[in-house]
């Protein structure tokens, strides 16, 4: 067997042999063979590489693609209650239409005069991420929240120049799980029990744990289990005290009911932007934020980039630029361990912006509502149904809670798998990361389900736990 | 933190002083015009100071009414303006029509005084020299390159650049700067054929932010912030009960500024257990302290060619670096130096062949925070 | 009317969309809806009230949001200029975006990764509800596997640098399970490989020992025998680097590390011109990662979302970030077995990776096959060797580095020459090509090449638009010597002119948000 090119193919104007004669003649090679010359020939390959042949045709392709797809079942054919870091919300057809622009879609590395479009459309979506959690400075997005979070801490870290970080035991698992990889061998993570009434940090717990080496407190508000950290301000405070920062994850589509971090002291906020028009993508929606105030120590500690607006030599022209490109860390030049930036989520940055422009303040406002009141329904409900408690915690919570299976008897899987036979999808099985909570599952309920919808989840359990 | 303009002042006052006599000797080969004017002028060269001043100025005109120009009267600076509308002063006369090296230096104290925003000068190293002894190292600076030798970065490429540049200050449009390096070498030996260069001190310089930076990765950090981060390295790693040979250049000085210690720029200083032992020593003396203890070097190598030592760091001698040893010397300096070096290898010019062979090969240069190089030495 | 003359390859009369479009805040008009929220049926508010009520006061929100208040259309309209004001690769002729393989994205790709039955899957599905897409991962890891010679891949890093952080957690988790990770805490690294090559690894506290080339541009070996040691815990390197120099002694490279007990790490971001030719394994490295978002087209998006796709050999597997997508011979599962152990990396991502993006690789490589990729590889060699030829033909530019040789993907050109006849930089050319509606990049910082100016121009451009990209560069170069201001003061026929960026590194001036602007500018 030799190797073989593909020669006429749609995406490879110079695979034309003849086009492809021409130009090795013009640098002096008489075939393709010839290219890769610094390549030893011990490492080159002698056959074609052993996968499928090309699919005939676009439409094969598209066929064939669509025949495995199709093999999943949604969330639009099924009713989903999982939420847990991605979340099914309404995504206006605007949103795919902004980031379904080739334009938007294909831009990379141009300048702000080529790619003005791109950079005033992130300037705008760091000033309305800003007026959403009441910060300055947004930066370009990060890969998710769970890399906003990481590099939350690591910051905070360095502004203070500590090495250790409070965080809540009822956090993603998964989440601390990346945390911890990200931040050692740099950083300790010390997590902090929780009240087990309400499910919020326990203030004792904190106060025994927190010294004048800590760094930052992280907490989250919704937490991950979704219930309201009350206690925001008084971590805040004691954080302050001993010299730490108050970093805040949140949910930014509870923004528009729930009081923004910097009012209960939050000095960085971090978050995810998948509820703000982006679909859930199998995870792939998901997309990082961090913000803080326009102070120059804070500035300086983003490893992101910061699109700033300025003016052009033309009067009344907008132009924009990197601020602070050459950033550098001067607090702290000893610890400064460089973190990176690259190819992120910037997309779903711009997607973002739309959303926010699109709902407005009153959107914003509706939406939390709406979330609110349906999630609280759905918790009634829960509640009617015998040995089911629909939320394991007493506090307040936003759109996710935890529903309470152990009195039935019956495993979250083995309620999951009964749901999933009548189409839907339960929510999330606790029981593993959390054994002390026995069988609980985080249950996510948004604006796009209706009141039917709740009810049918209803009937199901009953059917199923009965 | 990063170095800003005056207050933005609106109005920027510039200092303006030609060496009129800077570049003669170069082209009756003279290599250089120092205390040798009149000779020049006497085997025929013509001074051209002023014409190189002259096309800096037609660059900075139609800003007129952004600037307040101090100068000299004469050839100094006066007659480079007749002609422009700029709203000039003088505030410096020359005793003599046959102006000296004083002459700019008392100019540059007094424009200093002035509290001046920029000071442009026209000439080569030794008048960047006279400047920088009567400016002071904070003064903001733009050379005009005129003189015969031109090793000094405080210099522009050209003068139209030199007058781009400016133009960008006057109007606001950089606001950076950093510390250039005044470089001159000894004219006498120079003529002899022997180029032995000195690091006089620094001259603050703007820095025209770069446009179209290719933002895709993270830029390197501004030049002190590097140096600041290779200090710290350094001074983490530093060992107790040994003396530590700090020396010449800016980067070697931000380890005595972080360990708060008075330092010499241009000269070798000793410490130990991090206290300053004494600044500014000569050869004898560093070899004094260090005959029976253990003793560790630390070098930068000259901006542009690359000279580790020998140049301007006479004083870590052959024998120094002897008794010292070979694995006792730390090298550092920021990437943007060794970037300067376009590949070419770093270079040596102890005075003896035996040590310059003792030390090339591969070094390990601290280029900032856990980070190194491995670069290539020749003698 | 008279015959119009379109001989000349250079596009004079070009302008970019210019909209002159006013910041979104200030479009905002009172009262104004962009969408209806979906209410709580009546039935649902008769039961628990308004929602809100229950929040504890102090954590409700007390301010009206700031946001702009505008009907659809208006925002729609807004987005869409800036959209047209964006230059991406769907409307320009991207050779220029060097080290970043920005190539055509196949329409096709894009439109099946936006169906329901992909968009509309959250992470947390059951497996029997997700095989579709469990399978396209499966196979796009067995795929990539034989593109690299690697024994496993991971979806989950999003971008090349996070593929590097990876890589760079995989060599922790590797010493840590032998009590080696302090004693081997050095990364070697190439000043021509990506900057990330070194930041990444420098996060998760490692020292990088950096070689710089020899006189031909390969990595200077004699400088790599001195660097490698007891303490080198890796070798993170791209090849080709970004000057497009292909390491032709890799595999001594390779070698001397693991004489010295250490791990080979290849940076894949510049794969685009090996597709098929050569791979990781061959070349003595135990991990690599790819750009999926650059050589297998996913597109770039303004940066990302993407897939920094990592591979390992056998040995480095179990520290792999969990969960793995297995096939049993009936159905696709999530494997978290493999990696369950305490020296595991763990998590490096949420969920499983970007799955559309794996996705739209998927369907590219379908849409090639084996053959297509290495016709892939093979076209973007030759056009970046013809476009070489015909640029070093110029006077003005250069190449540092094996002359008269071939470079593999890219070449970093340098245009000191041009400078210093005509005070024309290459950020002055870079503009000006905007005029005529096509970029280029630099280098990365600092520019070790002088001036530099880096051209990829991947298998995507036809041999017409080489030589149009070609012809535009002449046009520059000659007007740096005809009429330098004009190339200086460029752009003139872009979005916007002249950027005074004065303000952006000065703390009292610079706006990273509309707020920060209306506070500092008053």
């Amino acid at each position: 067997m030799t190797i073989r090119g593909f020669k006429n193919h749609p995406y490879i104007p110079n695979s034309v042999p003849e086009i492809e004669d021409e130009m090795l003649k013009e640098i002096g090679l008489n075939s393709i063979e010839e290219l890769h010359e610094d390549v030893p020939d011990e490492i080159k390959l002698k056959e074609n590489l052993n996968f499928p042949e090309a699919l005939g045709s676009e439409y094969e392709l598209k066929r064939h693609i669509e025949g495995i797809l199709n093999k999943n079942k949604n969330c639009l054919e099924n009713l989903n209650f999982l939420g847990a870091g991605c979340w099914q919300h309404y995504v206006p057809a605007i949103c795919d239409e902004i980031n379904g622009r080739g334009e938007f879609l294909t831009a990379y590395g141009g300048e702000p005069y080529n790619d003005f479009g791109r950079f005033q459309a992130l300037f705008e979506y760091q000033s309305l991420v800003a007026e959403l959690v009441d910060m300055e400075v947004v930066n370009v997005p990060t890969m998710d929240w769970t890399q906003a979070a990481a590099t939350a801490i690591s910051m905070a870290s360095r502004v203070v120049g500590k090495k250790q970080v409070l965080v809540p035991r009822l956090m993603d698992r998964e989440k601390l799980m990346a945390i911890k990889n990200y931040c050692e061998p740099v950083l300790e993570i010390v997590e902090v029990d929780y009240d087990k009434k309400t499910g919020c940090m326990c203030m004792d717990d904190l106060k025994k744990k927190i010294s004048d080496k800590t760094a930052a407190v992280y907490f989250e508000n919704p937490s991950y289990l979704g219930f309201i950290e009350v206690n925001g301000h008084k971590i805040s405070d004691i954080a302050h005290e001993l010299g730490a920062l108050s970093v805040v994850g949140v949910d930014p589509i509870s923004l528009g009911v729930i009081a923004p971090p910097p009012s209960y002291g939050a000095n960085i906020v971090c978050g995810d932007l998948q509820p703000l028009g982006v679909h859930m993508n199998y995870g792939g929606g998901q997309s990082g934020f961090m913000a803080t105030m326009d102070e120059e120590k804070y500035v300086m500690e983003f490893p992101s980039r910061l699109f700033g607006i300025a003016s052009t030599n033309v009067e009344g022209e907008y132009g924009f630029g990197d601020v602070a490109y050459d950033r550098t860390s001067f607090g702290n030049y000893r610890e400064n361990g460089k973190e990176y930036v690259g190819t992120q989520s910037a997309l779903w940055g711009i997607t973002a912006g739309v959303y926010l422009a699109t709902m407005g303040p009153k959107g914003m406002e509706e939406v939390g509502q709406t979330i609110m009141q349906k999630s609280q329904y759905a918790v009634r409900r829960l509640n009617e149904l015998d040995n089911i408690n629909g939320s394991y915690f007493d506090s307040v919570f936003f759109k996710e809670f935890v529903v309470d299976f152990s009195k039935t008897g019956k495993s979250v899987k083995e309620v999951n798998k009964a749901l999933l036979e009548k189409g839907i999808f339960g929510g999330k099985d606790l029981s593993e990361d959390f054994p002390e909570l026995g069988q609980c599952a985080l249950y996510c309920v948004t604006e796009v389900h209706t009141k039917t919808d709740i009810d049918k989840l209803i009937t199901a359990l009953e059917e199923i736990v009965l | 933190m990063l170095k800003k303009n005056k207050d933005y002042r609106v109005m920027k006052k510039i200092g303006l002083i030609i060496n009129p006599i800077a570049g003669m000797g170069g082209s009756v080969g003279l290599k250089g015009t120092d205390g040798l004017a009149h000779e020049a002028l006497r085997l025929g060269s013509i001074p051209k100071a002023l014409d190189k001043a002259k096309v800096f100025i037609e660059k900075i005109s139609g800003l007129e009414n952004l600037v307040e120009i101090v100068t000299c009267s004469g050839d100094m600076g006066e007659n480079a303006l007749k002609k422009y509308n700029f709203n000039a002063r003088i505030i410096y006369f020359p005793r003599s029509e046959n102006t000296t090296s004083s002459d700019t230096v008392e100019a540059a104290r007094i424009m200093k005084n002035e509290d001046v925003d920029l000071l442009v000068f026209t000439g080569g190293d030794g008048t960047a020299k006279n400047i920088y002894e009567g400016a002071g190292e904070s003064t903001t600076a733009i050379g005009i390159p005129a003189g015969v030798k031109i090793h000094s970065s405080v210099f522009a490429k050209t003068p139209g650049r030199a007058g781009e540049l400016a133009k960008l200050f006057i109007e606001g449009k950089t606001t950076l700067t950093k510390e250039a390096e005044v470089l001159d070498i000894d004219e006498c030996e120079y003529r002899k054929g022997n180029v032995n260069t000195r690091l006089f001190g620094y001259l603050t310089v703007p820095v025209e932010r770069k446009f179209m930076q290719n933002k895709k990765a993270p830029s390197l950090k501004s030049e002190k912030s590097q140096q600041y981060e290779i200090a710290n390295e350094v001074i983490r790693d530093m060992l107790e009960d040994e003396y530590y040979i700090i020396g010449p250049g800016s980067t070697t000085r931000a380890i005595m500024e972080i360990l708060g210690l008075k330092n010499t720029l241009i000269g070798v200083d000793l410490i130990y257990n991090k206290k300053l032992i004494e600044n500014d020593l000569s050869e004898n003396q560093i070899l004094k302290y260090i005959s029976s203890s253990p003793a560790k070097i630390i070098i930068t190598p000259t901006g542009g060619q690359g000279y580790l030592l020998g140049r301007g760091n006479q004083q870590i001698s052959d024998k120094v670096v002897k008794t010292v040893g070979k694995d006792n010397i730390i090298i550092i300096a920021t990437k943007d130096k060794i970037a300067n070096l376009k590949g070419e290898p770093l270079l040596l010019d102890t005075g003896s062949n035996e040590t310059d062979e003792m030390l090339k090969g591969y070094a390990k240069i601290i280029t900032g925070f856990r980070e190194t190089v491995i670069y290539k030495i020749n003698s | 009317m008279k015959k119009i003359d379109r001989s000349c390859k250079v596009r004079k009369n070009f302008h970019q969309a210019k909209w002159d479009e006013a910041i979104i805040f200030e479009l905002s008009q009172k009262g104004e809806r962009g969408i209806l929220v979906p209410k709580a049926e009546t039935k649902i508010s008769e039961k628990v009230g308004d929602g809100i009520s229950k929040l504890p006061k102090n954590m409700k929100r007390k301010t009206v949001l700031n946001l702009p208040e505008m009907s659809q259309n208006r925002v729609l309209r807004h987005y869409t200029r800036l959209s047209q004001e964006t230059l991406g690769a769907d409307v320009n002729v991207e050779i220029g975006q060097g080290t970043c393989t920005v190539k055509y994205s196949p329409k096709i790709n894009d439109q099946l990764s936006r169906i329901p039955k992909m968009a509309e899957l959250h992470p947390l599905q059951d497996e029997s509800t997700v095989q579709g897409i469990l399978q396209i991962m499966y196979e796009t890891d067995l795929y990539l596997r034989e593109v690299s010679g690697m024994d496993r891949i991971t979806f989950q890093p999003g971008g090349g640098s996070q593929g590097v952080f990876t890589m760079a957690s995989l060599v922790y988790a590797y010493y840590k399970e032998k009590g080696e990770e302090n004693q081997r805490n050095e990364i070697i690294t190439t000043i021509y490989s990506h900057p990330s090559d070194a930041a990444a690894p420098h996060v998760k506290g490692y020292k990088i020992v950096y070689i710089h080339p020899d006189e031909n541009g390969y990595p200077d070996f004699e400088a790599f025998k001195a660097a490698v040691s007891d303490k080198t815990a890796a070798f993170f390197v791209a090849n080709p680097e970004d000057t497009g120099v292909y390491n032709k002694n890799i595999l001594k490279f390779t070698k001397l590390v693991h004489e010295h007990g250490g791990l080979c790490g290849y940076d894949q971001a510049n794969a685009n011109g090996l597709l098929g030719v050569t791979r990781a394994k061959e070349a003595g490295f135990d991990m690599c990662f790819f750009n999926l978002h650059k050589t297998f087209s996913t597109p770039h998006g303004c940066g990302g979302p993407a897939v920094g796709a990592t591979g390992v050999l056998k040995h480095i597997e179990k520290y792999l970030p969990a969960p793995l997508v297995d096939y049993d011979g009936e159905k696709y599962y999530l494997n978290y077995e493999i990696t369950n152990n305490p020296y595991s990396v763990g998590k490096i991502r949420s969920f499983n990776g970007v799955a559309q993006v794996v996705l739209k690789a998927y369907a590219w490589i379908r849409s090639l096959g084996p053959e297509g990729l290495y016709q892939v590889a093979k076209t973007a060699v030759l056009n970046n060797n013809y476009l070489f030829k015909k640029l070093m033909e110029l006077p003005y530019v250069d190449a540092p580095y094996i002359k008269g040789k071939q470079r593999v993907e890219q070449v970093r050109y340098t245009l000191e020459k041009l400078y210093n006849e005509t005070g024309v930089s290459t950020a002055d050319v870079q503009r000006r090509m905007m005029d005529f509606g096509m970029h280029y990049w630099q280098s990365h910082h600092p520019y070790y090449i002088p001036e530099p100016m880096t051209l990829e121009p991947t298998e995507t451009p036809s041999k017409a638009d080489l030589d149009e990209y070609i012809e535009t560069l002449k046009f520059i170069f000659n007007e740096a010597y005809t009429n330098p201001e004009i190339v200086k003061t460029a752009p003139h026929q872009s979005v916007c002119h002249y950027i005074d960026e004065s303000g952006m590194d000065d703390p009292e001036k610079w706006a990273v948000t509309w707020r920060s602007y209306q506070k500092k500018f008053k």
